[in-house]
């Protein structure tokens, strides 16, 4: 790849105005507000208040993915304190919370771990080498005469808790060079602890953004444009205003808030107003037009090559004993975390504090900013709990809104919308194309493949990339492993006139599906065993550890009863190797996916445990999107309202997931999101072999009864 | 107009419309946010609490329609998660984001009070109701048959 998602990121962030910030610390807010005494912060990752109090900056948000237990197991590692003693913060925007692999403050693309490995690390270190150096200081000895740990520093008979140490040791001068442990010596990272998040969230006190409260606060439902682009031309409130509760109704960019006392007057009098909209230039907007649109931007798009030709696949693939072609599709769909999209915003003057969920503080400070024409270093914001993000809540158009709204009545509002709301105004993941092609000699193997997709860019829309650009988030595990003499790898970008977004994995998804089910095409059409016929194409040991250890805790080979079959599917992303198992019979042309079995090689793991949990978690978030969920559009609109008719994935239909983690000594890989990507090329490929169909078209479970 | 209700064994009077959702008077009036909202069309279950014993969900129930009788929340169970699905819930590490965890558990709650020892079909039966979109299902089911376990040898 030519450039580097860090190097876009870090360019684009910049010129889409989220700027370099003046340097303040995360608000002493939330949990450190119990701490008595003075709190004291050595550095950004460590808060320590006189009464040993010990707060761990986490500087990714919590959305599930455990990063509140993960990072502050690293900063603990190094700081010598005990994990289940600690508090967790989150940070708040700011230029030190940046993350490394994205070059801007977001949570997402799976680099919590990545980011953090050695940078949290040395950060406790820092901390406990300052803690250390004071008391050397405070005792006329020498640091290296003292040990610390424990929130304990002592030595020569002495000793001293941190919280007794921290005024001192916050005006020791910030070490350049600290010594990290070697990992034989990991005392808290690599341990499945349980998440210190759990607690608050089996007795209802974790506080998600909807839960947060602010002085004064009033509570807005918008009425959104039904067109997404479109804006509002006139409307009448007369009867909204006449209803209990409401303070005011006002028209802001894309839509019309009513403002209530509570969020239930603010809705029941949102019901009643009269809106004329302006529905804007996705008026005209279907889901056959984008599909047609997407087959027509193959014709006139040149593309781009995601990666220089090998060999050539053309010629190779000409010259083969057996030539293959096929197209797969992915479908429209949107994140739908389980807590709707909110945001408090309290603008007053040229200042404004933000709260809510968000992936992306720094983000919402730039467009709170940029909404008010203040500068950035004016905007606060406090990041609660995620209830879910899946990609939704790097987008910043629901902080937008609650900023406008509050401005126009100048007090501080919630904004709130409805599961329709956000069905309705989701940033998609787009509709991708890919048109696979291979040549087999005559014993089977593949002399050429090619590879191309047509699918929209994000990157284009969230972060400015120029056009003609390539997107690497279009590409993900687009490149398969296997060892192929000729190819080609392409990319056409079109946009297909809807606003799209990231969504967990991302393309992945999209790439692995094609990939991975045309390599068992490639098998069936060698009359080759898939597992088999793929290990004869890998080289690297990580990929053919994985494959063998899943389909042999699979029992790849066993007798099953008619109408069940094993599909396999194997990727890497995001630095962790992956093999999946589905185990899925099909009755009555329905779908039932029964067991996925999971070998997975993530290099060294923080909390196994959370690894665990983030597998299982994307399987079934992934397997929702493979079978069911769809968004269509008509005259503009999407036509899906709420959990009736955007189907996911329940209790009843969650299969046995079983997994076999890897011991390695391998950087860490990113676990958020892989799982996600293989499980639909997985049911896939069972789904062929279970009933001789071969589906290339997501949502499976619906294709399949076409078929 | 004023509404009294047993709120967690304490009689509640709020002043709302008759049509306000309880969950909405449970969360704004009352002030008790572990009850979620997540479809406004009961279809996802976070918002399940209990009307005198049985799981209902909140979104879709008009205040006026719980006068007088006994609402429970997941702030119920227990403070200090002492309570066995609590329990449970921690040693299998089930919430992940944990949006949806306050309706998953008082549906379980609702279920283990009627049936002591559920087969994986009840399971699913009585929770295919509460979405989960962080797929916790299987911890859930795990956690269910362990507080189920121990609440039969209590």
């Amino acid at each position: 790849m030519t450039t580097t998602r860090r190097d876009f990121l870090k360019t684009t962030a910049v010129a889409s105005g989220v700027s370099v910030l003046g340097m303040y610390l995360p608000g002493l807010g939330g949990e450190e507000a119990h701490a008595a005494g003075s709190v004291h912060t050595p550095n950004a990752w460590v808060h320590i208040a006189d009464d040993n109090t010990v707060t761990l900056i986490s500087h990714m948000s919590e959305m599930g993915q455990g990063v509140h237990t993960s990072l502050p197991m690293l900063i603990a590692e190094e700081l010598g304190v005990d994990i289940t003693k600690v508090k967790v913060a989150t940070a708040g925007a700011n230029p030190a919370y940046v993350n490394g692999l994205l070059g801007a403050q977001i949570t997402g693309g799976s680099t919590a771990i990545r980011d953090a490995w050695e940078k949290l690390r040395i950060g406790g270190a820092q901390v406990r080498t300052m803690l250390v150096q004071a008391a050397a200081n405070k005792w006329g000895v020498d640091a290296s005469t003292l040990t610390a740990e424990n929130g304990v520093v002592s030595g020569g008979g002495k000793s001293a808790t941190y919280g007794e140490l921290a005024a001192a040791a916050a005006s020791v001068p910030v070490p350049k060079d600290v010594k990290l442990k070697d990992p034989s010596q990991f005392k808290v990272v690599g341990k499945p602890l349980q998440r210190l998040d759990t607690p608050s969230k089996v007795n209802g006190t974790a506080q998600f953004g909807i839960d947060a409260k602010v002085p004064g606060m009033v509570y807005a439902s918008i009425e959104q444009t039904p067109v997404i682009g479109g804006k509002p031309k006139s409307f009448d409130a007369a009867k909204a205003k006449a209803m209990p509760g409401v303070i005011d109704v006002v028209q802001i960019g894309d839509g019309v808030a009513v403002v209530a006392d509570s969020y239930w007057h603010a809705f029941k009098a949102r019901k009643t107003l009269k809106v004329e909209w302006d529905n804007g230039a996705g008026a005209g907007l279907s889901t056959a037009a984008m599909w047609a649109g997407i087959k027509d931007a193959e014709k006139t798009i040149k593309p781009i090559k995601i990666r220089p030709d090998v060999g050539n696949a053309q010629n190779a693939i000409n010259g083969a004993a057996k030539v293959l072609k096929a197209n797969y599709t992915t479908q429209l769909i949107a994140h739908q975390p389980l807590e709707p999209m909110n945001f408090i915003a309290d603008v007053k003057g040229d200042r404004c504090e933000l709260t809510g969920p968000t992936q992306f503080p720094q983000g919402a400070q730039g467009t709170a900013a940029a909404v008010l024409g203040i500068k950035p270093e004016n905007v606060t914001v406090t990041t609660t709990f995620l209830g879910g993000g899946f990609g939704r809540r790097i987008e910043l158009d629901f902080i937008a809104q609650a900023v406008q709204v509050s401005k126009a009545v100048g007090r501080p509002v919630k904004v709130l919308w409805t599961r329709e709301d956000d069905m309705k105004h989701d940033f998609y993941r787009p509709q991708g194309l890919q048109r696979m092609e291979a040549g087999l000699d005559e014993s089977g193997k593949p002399v050429g493949v090619k590879f191309q997709m047509t699918s929209q860019s994000i990157t284009q829309r969230a972060f400015g990339l120029p056009k003609n650009t390539l997107d690497p988030f279009m590409v993900e595990a687009a490149v398969a492993p296997y060892d192929v003499a000729n190819t080609s790898h392409d990319l056409i970008i079109h946009d297909a006139g809807l606003r799209v977004g990231y969504l967990r994995a991302v393309s992945h998804t999209m790439n692995c599906f094609a990939n991975e089910c045309f390599m068992d095409e490639l098998a069936n059409a060698a009359k080759q065993d898939p597992v088999e016929y793929r290990l004869s194409l890998l080289k690297d040991a990580r990929y053919t550890n994985v494959l063998k250890l899943a389909a042999e805790k699979a029992g790849w080979g066993k007798k099953l009863p008619k109408g069940r079959a094993l599909g396999v599917a194997l990727m890497e992303g995001y630095g962790t190797y992956m093999a999946q198992v589905a185990e899925v019979s099909v009755t009555g042309g329905n779908v039932k996916v029964h067991k996925v079995t999971v070998a997975c090689d993530p290099g060294r793991m923080v909390n196994p445990e959370i690894v665990r949990q983030q597998l299982e978690s994307g399987i079934i978030y992934g397997l929702s999107g493979a079978l069911y969920g769809e968004i269509t559009l008509k005259d503009g609109q999407v036509q899906q309202n709420n959990f009736n008719d955007f189907r996911v994935i329940r209790q009843n239909e969650s299969p046995v997931i079983d997994i076999v983690l890897v011991e390695s000594n391998e950087k860490p890989g990113g676990v958020g999101e892989p799982s996600t990507s293989l499980i639909g090329a997985a049911v896939g490929n069972a789904i062929f072999t279970a009933t001789g169909k071969r589906v290339r078209d997501f949502p499976l479970a619906s294709h399949l009864k076409k078929a | 107009m004023a509404i009294s209700f047993n709120l967690n064994g304490s009689t509640v009077t709020v002043q709302a419309e008759p049509d306000t959702p309880l969950l909405w008077v449970i969360r704004d009036e009352v002030g008790l946010t572990g009850t979620k909202f997540g479809c406004g069309a009961a279809l996802c279950g976070a918002c399940t609490v209990h009307l005198n014993g049985s799981p209902i969900r909140s979104c879709q129930t008009p205040v006026s329609a719980v006068a007088g009788k006994k609402v429970a929340t997941v702030e119920s169970l227990s403070a200090d998660n002492s309570h066995p699905l609590q329990k449970a819930w921690v040693k299998h590490q089930v919430p992940q984001c944990g949006y949806c965890q306050s309706g998953q558990l008082m549906s379980a709650t609702a279920l283990l009070a009627k049936n002591k020892n559920p087969s994986d079909s009840d399971i699913d039966a009585a929770m295919s109701g509460n979405l989960c979109r962080c797929g916790t299902y299987n911890r859930i089911r795990a956690a269910i048959k362990d507080a189920a376990a121990e609440m039969r040898k209590a």
